[in-house]
């Protein structure tokens, strides 16, 4: 007997659920040989801010968890993209990529995962510090996460950029609004539903699909994001700068002209968590 | 024997009551209500909806723990809420008795914002009736402009309607020239007949400038979208019977500029622009003023405003 084929909806993963533009828009996407997939939601500047009041919600908990424990968390996602690597292998697959690139794609991004999971209960030993002074003081320089990161992109390694922009924000207890690919989408749907059945609190990583042009913007000027992590263009790159100069946000922009390795060792640093982390220096008595 | 004299003749004076001010389409009202969340309201006259809605706040402060301080502060809030001169004061402040004088010392005599105090037993209203009234005389003597009293639930649920509306006469007269607003608490009258027969009842003892209002806000449930209209009409149908304009003030549970914005609607749709003003309808309400402020700055620069900007609410309400 002949059967309809069921078709999946793609939904994007905001704030723990699954969701549609509120714009109810979408935007057609195709695989390789050029034949309609499916359509992608076409994120508007409101899902944007739905999607930071989601993060601001899950903040606070996610910074109080011990890094420990989110250490482990990150590692057993991890755990979840290495059993499911086969799916995300065919999500890269639909833009174009060759089979063995798409596997190496997804396992560089699962040792990146593994990567950061191991740092995120000793950054703070390498960060941190107790400064001399000279008084019967202790003078500790601990770290704390700044709280809000916009994460941008790019369309070469869809789901390895994305993740290597993400994961060292969430490492130190900050919590994401990223927006994928939107050449690539894909993996970022994938990823969502990954993100789902990981122990990772809803609202640390939300995912965001649609268009540079109408989200950019807002990336800059909410006041509510502490900081952009971006790979992207002169021109995103100017209207990052002076958006983030009006909110009072960090940026940490990468050239998308300068076509960054994402499988290479620099791809993958202590630097990168410290890039999202506020430094506070305390003083306490040292005491009889 | 006489227990059962006793309800049946309860359930009469409700019957009577209901047959004269009618009763409510329950589903209707909730799906005329469901399409007010539906208008789209944009640019100039979302900022025309925002600016009038701090205009209607009823800045609340009602704690165990509030004090002076709080109070002044409160008040400082109230007459100045943001730098940008286009933005106006708030209706009133709104304090337990025993903070009015504080209110008034930080507010001076000359000015636009009213203070209002809860009365009479707020928010159960379970004292003997002459407590509640020297609560209000006194209120009323510290300088409240506005009392805003509790009916006795407990009678009108007993079906003693005569003595809940001889009551919210009796507080009518303690107020002498201080408006008064009747707090129906709608969630203990637990369905929309009885949210309205108690519109009723209110309406017909209180002046013209008065308010029937919803709730405490010391209850789970509060100001919807769905009480509101069934006052709503009530004031219109009232209206349109005696040609005397009652006011409303929802209360409680209204949090963002969005909610405010569709509580707007629904007086424009029902009752028309003549109630869109701050003598004819009021928002009780603390964080909201904060959302307000937060909404308009967002307007004003295009960007989406970080809450922490914009000063901490009390809890509650």
């Amino acid at each position: 007997m002949s059967r309809l084929p069921i078709t999946k909806t793609p939904k994007v993963y905001v704030g723990g659920a699954f969701i549609r533009s509120e714009s109810a828009r979408v935007f057609p996407l195709q695989d390789a040989a050029g034949n309609f997939y499916a359509n992608i939601p076409q994120c508007t500047r409101k899902d944007l801010r739905n999607a930071v009041e989601a993060a601001a919600k899950a903040g606070p908990g996610w910074a109080k968890r011990t890094a420990y424990n989110r250490g482990q968390i990150l590692y057993r996602l991890g755990e979840m993209l290495e059993a499911r690597a086969s799916e995300l292998a065919a999500a890269i697959q639909l833009g174009g990529a060759a089979k063995a690139a798409a596997a190496k794609e997804v396992t560089a991004t699962v040792d990146r995962l593994i990567y950061y999971a191991g740092w995120a209960d000793k950054y703070e030993q390498v960060l941190g510090n107790v400064n001399p002074v000279a008084a019967p003081y202790f003078n500790f320089t601990v770290t704390e996460p700044m709280g809000i990161v916009g994460v941008i992109a790019p369309d070469e390694a869809p789901l390895l950029a994305l993740l290597s922009l993400i994961v060292p924000a969430i490492t130190s207890g900050n919590t994401v609004v990223a927006l994928a690919s939107s050449t690539q989408p894909y993996p970022a749907i994938v990823l969502g539903e990954l993100l789902a059945t990981s122990d990772l609190p809803g609202g640390v990583v939300n995912l965001l699909t649609g268009f540079r042009k109408e989200l950019v913007p807002t990336f800059a000027t909410h006041t509510h994001l502490r900081a952009v992590s971006a790979v992207v263009g002169a021109d995103e790159r100017k209207a990052l700068a002076l958006g983030a100069a009006d909110s009072v946000k960090r940026t940490r922009l990468l050239k998308s002209e300068a076509q960054p390795d994402w499988y290479a060792d620099t791809a993958q640093s202590l630097y990168a968590v410290r890039d999202f982390l506020e430094y506070k220096t305390t003083w306490h008595p040292i005491g009889a | 024997m006489v227990r059962n004299l006793m309800n049946a003749g309860q359930s009469v004076s409700l019957r009577r009551l209901f047959d004269e001010v009618g009763q409510v389409d329950c589903v209707g009202i909730e799906e005329r209500v469901a399409k007010y969340t539906t208008r789209s309201i944009k640019k100039a006259s979302k900022l025309w909806g925002l600016r009038t809605a701090v205009s209607m706040v009823d800045l609340t402060t009602l704690e165990g723990k509030d004090t002076p301080g709080k109070v002044a502060s409160l008040c400082a809030k109230a007459l100045q809420p943001a730098d940008d001169p286009a933005v106006p004061q708030v209706a009133a402040v709104c304090v337990y008795p025993a903070m009015v004088k504080h209110a008034r010392r930080a507010l001076g005599t000359d000015t636009a914002v009213r203070i209002a105090s809860v009365a009479t037993a707020f928010p159960s209203g379970q004292t003997p009736l002459r407590t509640r009234l020297a609560e209000v005389r006194a209120a009323v003597a510290d300088g409240a402009d506005e009392i805003d009293m509790v009916i006795n639930r407990g009678a009108f649920l007993a079906g003693e309607f005569g003595r809940v509306q001889d009551e919210i006469a009796a507080v009518r007269t303690a107020c002498g020239g201080a408006t008064l607003k009747v707090i129906l608490e709608v969630s203990e009258l637990e369905t929309y007949d009885n949210i309205r027969a108690a519109s009723f009842l209110a309406m017909r003892v209180i002046r013209p400038g008065d308010f029937i209002k919803t709730s405490t806000g010391k209850t789970t449930l509060n100001a919807t979208l769905g009480n509101n209209q069934v006052m709503l009409e009530a004031i219109r149908d009232f209206y349109l019977d005696t040609g005397t304009a009652i006011s409303m003030k929802p209360a409680g549970g209204i949090r963002t500029a969005k909610q405010a914005l569709q509580f707007l609607i629904a007086v424009k749709e029902t009752l028309g622009d003549a109630w869109l003003t701050n003598e004819r309808y009021r928002f009780g309400a603390s964080s909201l003023l904060n959302d307000l402020l937060r909404q308009i700055e967002k307007e004003r620069t295009g960007a989406y405003q970080a809450p922490y900007y914009f000063s901490e609410a009390a809890e509650s309400y």
